[in-house]
């Protein structure tokens, strides 16, 4: 087990090193001239030198990235314009924000926290659950409800849901609030009717694909042999579908749970964008329309960060749920 | 002479033809079918299957005749008809200025026509989806075919770059590698056209997309590499060419053509997803989702912009989904239908 898991976070680590350099050139090589978004009105010639000098984009791409990186293990001096010594998650400073990129990310990182989580719960229960009950009930009006529910949810998209949601519930029936994000901890009602509309809606649409995934599952495992034998030693019906087949048919969901979630952590750019809630996702939005490049580079990288995690994660659960799986 | 099972009706399977039109069942018998052949016969039977085709088939057309569709409708997708606006840049009238002349109202504010531009914009997602789709299913053809064929190191490093690449946050990334592509060919204040736009956003869908059929035909690959036939070919002399696109390929072509039609609609989607955050294609483009950002401005004073590009761009996606899902029960050789 323990050695799985290092070398499971290795080959993550490994994963991540190559993400951060291919970002790092995509970003910082590519573009003709780094600066031109960062210094975006009263521009001359002798300031972009500063911030060019500032930032170091006169040294190696080599050091530029070793700065770079040694600033996010051991914090680094940025320079007295780029708010001088800069601790140790450091990703360096936004000149469009004017400030230092991780705290800009700690103040809009529990915003798409708040999202995520909730509704990947919702999710996970509504579309398991509906995938199993319409599993056992096969052929039923229940069944086809459930399978119509998950056509249409494939097919819809969260800016139109969202919008149609908007209409009708904030802006028709006035049931909710316009929604914002207000932290758990200083009040929960608001944080909860602010953010409910984006859980609903994220929750609708990828439930649909988890009752889906689920009930094909489900019905594959409830003809394998195995349930049929737990059946015929007089194992009550609960115990075999609760215990012996939900456990074989949800390892699927787990991994396309897995990738899901750690991709929305990485920012639920079109949510936040069609609920106007300043998250990870429209964070990155406005960083690209100000060509705010430490901004961007640190949001790309965060988003890695979450799927290669994520995926780690599957990869233990899948042990914890299925037997037949040994950890070396 | 081949050796592979597929080509010719090797595999005939046995099937009744007596359930015809209701009437008293002509000449019982068995025939031998191919697996083609079986596959569009129950695809055929399959009432959603030719529904949903139905719907592509017309929407294609609808595309395919967009400058026809316009030299009758009369109206141009820039044309601007704010006399038709009141004070307020509303359109006059009913339900977002439903007229005779403008099936679907007008856009707020700039009062372009909304039926046209959506034509316009079926067009260039289809465009878009397509060939991102070809492009994609060539490359992961490819790279899984090698992969799974060579095995050895080629394998791992084809891996491993699938690995990253799914690893990558693909909104992300695409967000922020679209301005940067375009600033590196146009300069800050020029405008970018949009066959370069069309062009980035084709790259950027081949760049993310080939992951999942690589990941698929490798798969089926390695099934088949220790099979008798492709032991046959091989000691035949069969080279590398040969093996792969005579002998492989023809095996694993069904789940290929499955995960096509089902990566059409996910294109449409991410196209108009990258529109709606502003990165797609720029409103001189009539795309959908960037109708339905600018709608999202509208919602309370006019409700029914957002509709037009949201209901079309449901039913599009259902029908391919639809389409996708039959196609792959028809495919299966397991399935009974």
């Amino acid at each position: 087990m323990a050695r799985f898991l290092v070398k499971r976070l290795l080959s993550a680590g490994l994963t991540l090193f190559a993400v951060s350099v291919f970002s790092f050139l995509m970003f910082f090589a590519l573009p003709r001239d780094p600066v031109s978004g960062m210094c975006p009105k009263n521009c001359n010639p002798e300031r972009l030198e500063r911030v060019r000098q500032e930032l170091g984009l006169r040294d190696p791409l080599i050091s530029q990235y070793a700065g770079y990186m040694k600033g996010i293990f051991t914090g680094r001096d940025l320079g007295s314009a780029q708010g001088g010594r800069c601790d140790a998650p450091c990703l360096g400073w936004s000149y469009a924000n004017n400030e230092a990129v991780s705290d800009t990310l700690a103040r809009v990182l529990p915003v798409t926290l708040s999202i995520v989580i909730p509704a990947a719960i919702l999710w996970l229960l509504l579309g398991v659950g509906l995938g199993m009950v319409s599993a056992l009930r096969r052929g039923t009006w229940l069944d086809r409800v459930a399978i119509g529910f998950s056509l249409t949810g494939a097919s819809l998209q969260i800016y139109f849901v969202g919008a149609v949601l908007l209409l009708v519930l904030v802006y028709n029936l006035r049931l909710l609030p316009v929604p914002s994000y207000t932290s758990l901890f200083d009040s929960p009602a608001k944080w909860a009717s602010g953010l409910v509309l984006a859980w609903v809606a994220l929750a609708f649409l990828y439930s649909a694909i988890y009752a889906r995934l689920s009930r094909a599952q489900m019905l594959e495992t409830l003809s394998e042999d195995y349930v049929r034998t737990a059946r015929a030693k007089g194992l009550t019906k609960p115990k075999v579908y609760g215990r012996h087949a939900l456990r074989a048919a949800i390892t699927p969901v787990v991994t396309i749970a897995g990738l899901d979630v750690g991709g929305a952590l990485g920012g639920t750019v079109i949510t936040e964008t069609t609920f106007g809630i300043q998250g990870l996702g429209r964070t990155a939005v406005n960083a690209v329309s100000d060509g705010d490049l430490p901004t961007i580079m640190a949001t790309v990288l965060i988003a890695a960060v979450f799927v290669v995690l994520a995926n780690v994660v599957v990869d233990l659960l899948y042990a914890v749920i299925d037997p037949r799986v040994r950890l070396r | 002479m081949s050796l592979s099972p597929v080509e010719g009706v090797a595999l005939a399977e046995i099937e009744s033809t007596g359930d015809g039109d209701g009437d008293a069942p002509k000449a019982k018998g068995f025939v031998g079918r191919s697996p083609g052949q079986l596959a569009w016969v129950r695809l055929r039977r399959d009432r959603t299957a030719m529904i949903s085709a139905a719907m592509l088939v017309f929407f294609v057309l609808l595309a395919f005749a967009v400058p026809l569709i316009q030299a009758l409708y009369g109206v141009g997708p820039r044309e601007q008809f704010q006399d038709r606006l009141d004070g307020f840049g509303m359109p006059l009238g009913y339900a977002g200025g439903i007229t005779g002349e403008h099936w679907f109202g007008l856009e707020p504010g700039l009062g372009r026509d909304i039926f046209i531009r959506m034509v316009h914009g079926l067009r260039t997602s289809l465009f878009i989806a397509f060939a991102a789709a070809v492009i994609t299913a060539a490359l992961g053809i490819l790279l899984g075919t090698l992969a799974g064929y060579l095995g050895g190191w080629i394998d791992a490093v084809i891996n491993w770059i699938t690995d990253l690449t799914l690893a990558m946050p693909f909104l992300i990334i695409a967000l922020a590698l679209t301005p940067t592509v375009a600033l590196r060919f146009y300069g800050q204040r020029e405008a970018v056209p949009p066959a370069f736009q069309i062009g980035v956003l084709i790259s950027i869908f081949a760049l993310f997309g080939w992951t999942s059929t690589a990941r698929l035909v490798r798969g089926q690959v390695i099934a088949l590499r220790e099979r008798e036939f492709v032991e046959a070919a091989r000691a035949s002399g069969a080279g590398l060419g040969h093996m792969l696109f005579r002998q492989l390929l023809p095996n694993i072509w069904a789940p290929i053509l499955v995960s096509f039609s089902l990566a059409v609609p996910s294109y449409i989607t991410s196209e108009a997803a990258l529109s709606f955050i502003g990165v797609g294609l720029t409103d001189e483009t009539p795309s959908f989702g960037r109708m339905i950002y600018r709608s999202l401005d509208y919602l309370q004073t006019d409700p029914s912009y957002v509709f037009f590009p949201g209901i079309t761009i449901f039913a599009l996606v259902l029908a391919f989904n639809l389409f996708g899902d039959a196609l792959r029960d028809a495919l299966d050789p397991k399935s009974s239908r």
